[in-house]
């Protein structure tokens, strides 16, 4: 992927879908994923401070005033603050029992840490005029790729050559195990790949809806007789997906840190 | 000349690319609604495979999303 290539390609195309016949829309709805510098208007280097990184540090301090400074008080009875972060706790701890298993704990701060970035960066990227951090397939990558390293190097740590048999499926007939082994090979290879593209995926269709209608939204202002009609319709619109996002925005970080556990069970036991 | 055809059949694979989300709504249609068909049977069951119901309607959507993928890639980065 190439950001700000794309970037620059869809500012050509927002301006020329704006062209000269009437009715385009207003800005261009990838517009907001555009990776722009906080001072000045240079080039994004390798340490340029740009928006991303703001949202990413915000999305930091939010997960350190919750379950830091939330808990720091330690109440027997506790407070509002602290209920939601022994909650988060709990759900989590609770994820990876039941679905990796009890010998997995000893990762649970890693996965508790992975939920608690993501559920924030795509909370956070919902505040209007905010930038979604985990729209960028770069920072969902790295956040894969992470998973997929820690799985493949515990579960040959754990079972050395063994860990192979994850991809000899023994309850098959014989002749058609080799088969098997070729498509267990590659699904896991693709693993990362379908893992960061999801969050990725689902956080940027759903922004650029919400921007699509909001292009449409100002419609009143261009034609009244088409607007009278547009314009509520869009506003309706922008309200139920938005209410679906903050769904969406939870679900997607459940499924990441669920689908973590699953590949981290697949390491600790990887027998069929 | 050229390069509008070229464009032309990029926007034309990009609608196209789209078709493969109706897949993955079916996909994921059927997931939820045969979830909720063995939920409404065995009601004490359900709540202990909300997890798998997840993963599940993950795996159905993820392939949607690939298509979405192409599409997008199709639009800005051919």
């Amino acid at each position: 992927m190439r950001p700000a290539g794309a970037a620059t390609k869809g500012r050509r195309m927002a301006t020329e879908a704006q062209g000269s016949e009437g009715g385009g829309l207003v800005f261009h709805p990838m517009d907001q994923f555009m990776v722009k510098p906080l001072f000045g208007d240079g080039a994004v280097g390798m340490f340029t401070l740009t928006n991303v990184t703001l949202w990413m540090v915000l999305a930091v301090a939010a997960t350190f005033a919750l379950l830091v400074l939330g808990t720091s008080k330690r109440e027997i009875v506790p407070g509002r603050t602290q209920s939601i972060a022994e909650l988060a706790y709990d759900f989590i701890r609770k994820m990876v029992e039941d679905v990796a298993g009890k010998d997995a704990l000893p990762f649970f701060p890693y996965i508790m840490t992975l939920f608690m970035f993501i559920v924030f960066a795509n909370f956070l990227g919902l505040l209007p005029m905010a930038f979604t951090t985990t729209s960028h397939i770069a920072v969902t990558a790295v956040l894969a790729m992470l998973v997929f390293v820690t799985v493949t190097v515990v579960g040959f740590v754990r079972h050395g050559a063994g860990f192979l048999s994850l991809f000899w499926v023994s309850s098959a007939p014989l002749p058609l195990r080799p088969v098997l082994a070729l498509i267990e090979v590659i699904s896991y290879f693709v693993r990362p790949v379908s893992h960061s593209i999801r969050l990725a995926g689902n956080m940027m269709a759903g922004h650029a809806v919400v921007k699509v209608f909001a292009a449409f939204a100002p419609m009143i202002a261009l034609s009244v007789g088409v607007g009278i009609l547009v314009t509520p319709l869009s506003i309706l619109a922008i309200t139920a997906i938005y209410a679906l996002e903050v769904l969406v925005a939870f679900i997607q970080a459940y499924v990441f840190t669920i689908l973590t556990c699953v590949y981290l069970r697949d390491a600790l036991h990887p027998h069929h | 000349m050229e390069g509008d055809i070229v464009q032309m059949g990029a926007y034309i694979g990009a609608g196209l690319a789209c078709m493969g989300m109706g897949g993955a709504a079916m996909g994921v249609g059927n997931v939820a609604g045969n979830f909720l068909a063995g939920a409404l049977r065995n009601p004490s069951a359900a709540g202990g495979q909300t997890a798998t119901l997840f993963i599940g309607i993950a795996f159905a959507e993820a392939l949607g999303i690939f298509s979405f993928l192409v599409a997008l890639l199709l639009m800005f980065a051919v």
